[in-house]
């Protein structure tokens, strides 16, 4: 039932509980409880709102950072991992295979903003050995959703 | 001049609702609940896959019974699925779709005056295929009672001894109905007791919504009586690719395959190319396209419910049945006037054979916000109805 419910509301957090309870063929008690439980667990860690901001007439920029660095003593990547996420303006962090160590993104008002981030903050931290920062031009596809409209259906009204 | 028709084709009566088919589509701002076909786009994997063949330049004929990867793959995805093993080599054609299939099993296998028994509710197409493969059509009654499954008893009601073929139209379109395990059972033993023949469209088997799907031909001694008849349209969402398939014992297919040879030659080659990418990488995608469609099938099942219309509930296909009887209209003249006063678009039971009357076909082939939509309509429609029965 777990799997069921995070299924559906992984694309739609705003489902309505009874409607839930239908659609999944249950009750509304069992998905409130499973729910709650799994909040409680941090299972579900969130409900966030995917926001286009270029069409919501807001200026922002996102970038992502390729960072390298020197693991420490006894905490591996987690210490200098902690001194960068605490920043609001890091949106992610993750750990990564291959010819970085980190990598950071991050949502600034400017490229300058963003810049002076990456040459004040991130940079002259002791353990950061270098840092390559790419720009967001274009989102595409973001969280599994299509930003560009789709074209409307070509199907039939009625077929037997 | 002479008359340039043939008498037989003449004879065969145009669908029913015809009329009200160019009603419907004559308005372009109704929404629809009258859909035969997936509302998902193909997966990505096969739609790339057909682009890719195309790039390759792969756009000759295949051989006539269809490319060797994908009958190979069939014979394994039908194994897994259904537990009844074909040869590739003998026992397998691609069609262009399943309704070519149909039509080819009805050519290869009726001389003049055998019957076709075709239980009703059903598909438009076995009567006219059968007629026109010099069959004699005999409609088998399903009722609301027996939740639109075939029994022995409504067998028993129209066989004679000149019955050939028993079609087997399960999940059903358009009744949603289903046929389990222990409901084939006495089917099975009544065909080999009157030596027929099953031609069993399972078209719909991967949209089965409790316990996985049986297919007749996995009883045993029933493998070598029946035509077994499906394709990608439904559950892989690829109605416009048109690629269906029949598997069947080597004598009947050898037949069937020549019709195919001369008629159509082969099924179009990349819809076949991406089809092998359908079966080997795609269970999950459909899977999920199945999930999808059993949580509309329970919300409309639900909103029935709270409208109080009457509905048995159904477990295949992506459509419910819904009776309309208590408003003593016909089942045209109820789709016309849902059609004229809330713009909804459904099918009348009646275009699946007489016995449909007093029943819709609604499909559920469509987003959840366009179907709360058109249930909304559809419950004011009936609100109307039953003030004005008062």
């Amino acid at each position: 039932m777990r799997n069921a419910i995070l299924k559906c509301i992984e694309k739609n957090s705003r489902v309505d509980i009874k409607e839930l309870a239908v659609m999944l063929g249950t009750d509304e008690v069992t998905i409130a409880n499973e729910m709650a439980a799994m909040e409680k667990e941090k299972v579900i860690c969130g409900y966030h709102t995917l926001i286009d901001w270029d069409k919501a007439g807001v200026e922002i920029v996102n970038a992502l950072i390729e960072v390298r660095v020197t693991p420490q003593r006894n905490q591996g990547f987690d210490h200098i991992a902690e001194r960068i996420y605490n920043y609001p303006e890091v949106d992610a962090v993750y750990l990564i295979s291959g010819a970085y160590d980190l990598l950071v993104t991050l949502e600034g008002k400017s490229l300058r903003e963003v810049s002076q981030f990456v040459s004040d903050k991130l940079s002259p931290l002791d353990s950061v050995l270098s840092t390559a920062t790419h720009f967001i031009l274009k989102k595409y596809k973001d969280h599994g959703t299509i930003m560009v409209p789709k074209k409307s259906s070509e199907r039939m009204l009625v077929t037997p | 001049m002479r008359n340039p028709l043939s008498e037989k084709v003449v004879e065969v009566k145009p669908s029913g609702i015809r009329k009200f088919f160019d009603l419907v589509n004559e308005m372009t701002d109704a929404i629809s609940l009258g859909v035969g076909e997936p509302d998902f786009d193909t997966p990505w994997r096969i739609r790339e896959e057909g682009i890719f063949s195309l790039e390759r330049g792969r756009t000759f004929y295949t051989s006539n019974a269809g490319l060797k990867e994908l009958k190979v793959e069939i014979a394994k995805y039908i194994e897994k699925k259904m537990h009844v093993p074909y040869d590739y080599n003998h026992e397998i054609m691609v069609t262009v779709g399943g309704s070519e299939a149909i039509d080819m099993a009805f050519r290869a296998m009726l001389d003049p005056g055998d019957e076709v028994l075709i239980p009703q509710p059903s598909y438009v197409s076995y009567v006219p295929c059968a007629y026109m493969a010099d069959g004699v059509p005999v409609p088998v009654e399903l009722k609301v009672e027996n939740e639109f499954k075939l029994t022995v008893k409504a067998l028993e009601k129209v066989y004679t001894p000149k019955a050939k073929i028993l079609v087997m139209p399960f999940p059903n379109n358009p009744t949603g109905s289903i046929m389990t395990r222990e409901d084939l059972e006495p089917i099975a033993k009544f065909v080999q007791e009157h030596d027929l023949f099953v031609l069993s469209d399972e078209i719909y088997s991967e949209l089965s919504y409790k316990g996985e799907h049986v297919s007749i031909a996995s009883f045993p001694g029933m493998k070598e009586r029946t035509i077994m008849i499906n394709g990608f349209s439904k559950g892989f969402a690829m109605t416009g690719w048109r690629l269906g398939y029949a598997c069947a014992p080597r004598v009947i297919l050898e037949q069937m395959l020549k019709l195919h040879q001369f008629a159509i030659m082969c099924a179009p080659t990349n819809s076949q190319y991406a089809a092998v990418e359908g079966l080997r990488n795609c269970q999950d995608e459909v899977e999920e396209m199945r999930q999808s469609y059993n949580q509309r099938r329970r919300f409309l099942m639900h909103e029935f419910e709270r409208m109080n219309l009457k509905c048995f509930e159904p477990y295949g296909a992506f459509y419910v049945f819904p009776s309309i009887r208590e408003f003593g209209l016909t089942s045209e003249e109820f789709a016309t006037q849902l059609l004229e006063e809330e713009k909804v678009a459904v099918v009348p039971g009646t275009a699946f054979g007489d016995c449909g009357e007093g029943f819709l076909r609604i499909s559920y082939a469509y987003s959840l916000e366009d179907l709360k939509e058109a249930i909304g309509r559809l419950e004011r429609f009936i609100q109307k109805l039953r003030v004005r029965e008062q």
